[in-house]
């Protein structure tokens, strides 16, 4: 098959790989139909992610057609499904609890070791996205292989086409929970720092979890355009001073909510900081935390702090005593997108949440490559690229 | 527990900073095999009495114990290991359980002539909503001693770190029932076993 490999820094290439192929009981074979580029795929595209390894096939956002099963499978052969980027075995403790980014079996045993190492336990598997989080062959790919195929993917009923069910595969459950951590009262006014796709999908949610005012910081103005689209008011950094502006908008009170989905753009996932222990203190002194630390210091005293955002190791000069003094509440932690995707799924179907809105760019999965490069260096108007195997053709 | 080292310290003894702490699990847990000491606790989402039958019968073993090349039964007690060690060789004994509690414990020690002197015991407790928390401890002398150790370690052939991930594909097994894996074809699959 044909498939996108990471071969470097800025070197990701269209490779011939073998077939995947049913090898455990619950695995399930996925002819890939759409696949999206991710944000933190660019991550991986900078070099920012350790554990990668040339030839790894990328991509954790992706849907299609069943085309085989393992004999533990419920799925059946021609269902579309969307799968969730997070690999979850659905029999452990934490999933039992619906805390699938938390399961205990996603990831092989040897990969644990990793993340054992730096967050004290291991977490769920992702796919494409480097070997600390499993080393799976992600889906920007003409198949892939889905292991728990009876958990994780979700069948799309006829008729509703890819567009409209992709994302919730991982940005859409993503904004919904950032919203949900930020336990938005009637009234509140919510701030979010970042209008990527999931920054834009946490201003929709939180618009229908009741939130009165969303005030959206970025600064792209396509961006921005999109996120008052939905009826957030803006505040573009590179204009206006934010914690200013979000004092006097919110009458000196501050936000009460504040929710930072900038991790990833500006962050990056630093492992390769907590390897390279030596340059910790240089790479993460940077503005690259700023948008937690500027959440931390808007939010009203006893608000919510929710943090979408993916870190990965350390940081400094962080807001503690604010943090402390002012009685914030955080909330973290990656997506539990199986506990999100059939609810999500039915808002889609009632027309309450439309995600089409975000894909600027639909290409065929061949011109990967250019698209990687186009995402990474026209951030305005590159919002979302779908890349479909067989477009081109 | 009451004996010379006793502390106000609850802490296993496999997390034991004393140098000490190996005979002294000798002298209370089982059988003194020499001077390292392993121990692993690891939380299974299933009853301890089916966890504890799959142990027993230890040609199970193998199927999640990657080391292992073969676990053969001599009898009710009796039972003889072939295990991977580093640089393409394999090390062999004979292994015999010492003492037993259905579904509670299952201790073991080589018998004489064991390649790799070894003790242990893996006991099976019951943890409520939570399954069952099975803890692993291992006493054993490393081949060459300490360069052996490091040996080993190189290679990933260490007791610590194959406990741990023996201990993990166990819980994959049963509470799964799969082992995970990142390999998309049989061939990468059979490479990564072998």
């Amino acid at each position: 098959m044909r498939a996108l490999a990471w071969h470097g820094k800025h070197d990701v290439r269209m490779d011939t790989v073998p077939d995947p192929e049913i090898l455990n009981p619950r695995d399930a074979i996925i002819k890939i139909t759409s696949t999206a580029i991710c944000g933190s795929d660019l991550h991986l595209y900078d070099n920012y992610i350790p554990t990668m390894q040339a030839g790894d096939i990328l991509g954790h956002e992706f849907m299609g057609e069943v085309v085989e099963t393992g004999p533990k499978s419920t799925l059946k052969k021609g269902q579309r499904v969307v799968v969730p980027f997070t690999i979850a075995c659905g029999s452990c403790y934490h999933c039992g609890k619906h805390q699938y980014s938390a399961c205990d079996n996603g990831l092989p045993a040897d990969n644990q070791d990793i993340a054992q190492t730096i967050y004290g336990q291991p977490m769920s598997g992702l796919f494409g996205y480097s070997h600390m989080t499993g080393g799976y062959a992600g889906g920007q790919a003409e198949y892939v292989r889905v292991p728990f195929s009876d958990v994780g993917p979700i069948v799309i009923p006829d008729g509703v086409d890819d567009d409209k069910v992709l994302f919730l595969s991982d940005i859409l459950p993503t904004g919904w929970q950032a919203a949900e951590y930020a336990e938005i009262e009637p009234g509140d006014t919510v701030a979010v720092w970042g209008c990527g796709p999931v920054g834009l999908f946490a201003v929709q949610s939180a618009f229908l979890m009741g939130a009165e005012r969303v005030i959206a910081i970025d600064h792209f103005p396509k961006r921005l355009e999109l996120a008052r689209k939905f009826g957030a008011e803006t505040i573009n950094f590179e204009e206006s001073a934010v914690y200013e502006a979000l004092m006097e908008m919110t009458g000196g009170i501050g936000p009460d909510a504040v929710i930072d989905a900038v991790g990833l753009e500006a962050h990056g996932l630093f492992v390769d900081n907590i390897v390279d222990q030596i340059k910790a203190s240089t790479f993460l002194g940077t503005d690259r935390t700023h948008s937690i630390r500027q959440a931390i210091i808007a939010c009203r005293k006893g608000g919510r702090v929710s943090m979408p955002a993916v870190y990965g190791g350390f940081v400094d000069k962080f807001p503690l005593g604010a943090f402390m003094e002012k009685g914030l509440t955080l909330k973290t932690g990656q997506t539990h997108v199986q506990h999100y995707m059939p609810a999500l799924l039915n808002a889609i179907m009632e027309e309450k949440i439309d995600t089409t809105f975000l894909i600027s760019h639909r290409m065929d999965l061949e011109d990967a490559p250019k698209a990687y490069d186009m995402f990474k260096n026209d951030q305005n108007n590159v919002t979302k690229v779908v890349l479909k195997p067989g477009l081109g053709r | 527990m009451a004996n010379e080292f006793a502390t106000t310290d609850d802490a296993p003894l496999t997390a034991s900073k004393d140098k000490h702490a190996a005979e002294q699990a000798g002298q209370t847990l089982i059988e003194p095999k020499g001077d390292s000491l392993v121990g692993r606790a690891v939380t299974i989402n299933r009853p301890a009495a089916e966890l504890f039958a799959y142990w027993r019968d230890f040609s199970n073993l193998a199927s999640f114990m990657e080391n292992v090349v073969s676990i053969d039964t001599l009898d009710a007690k009796r039972s003889h290991w072939v295990v991977k060690a580093p640089a393409g060789k394999t090390v062999e004994w004979n292994a015999v359980v010492t003492d037993e509690a259905e579904n509670s414990f299952i201790a073991w020690a080589s018998e004489e002539g064991a390649d790799v002197p070894n003790s242990g015991r893996i006991d099976f407790r019951e943890a409520g909503a939570r399954g069952t928390v099975v803890t692993a401890t291992i006493n054993y002398d490393p081949p060459m001693g300490v360069v052996g150790k490091v040996i080993a370690k190189l290679f990933q052939r260490e007791p610590a770190i194959q406990a741990r991930r023996d201990l993990r594909r166990f819980k994959q097994l049963m509470e799964t029932g799969e082992i995970a894996t990142a390999a998309f074809t049989q061939e990468q699959l059979d490479e990564e076993r072998n």
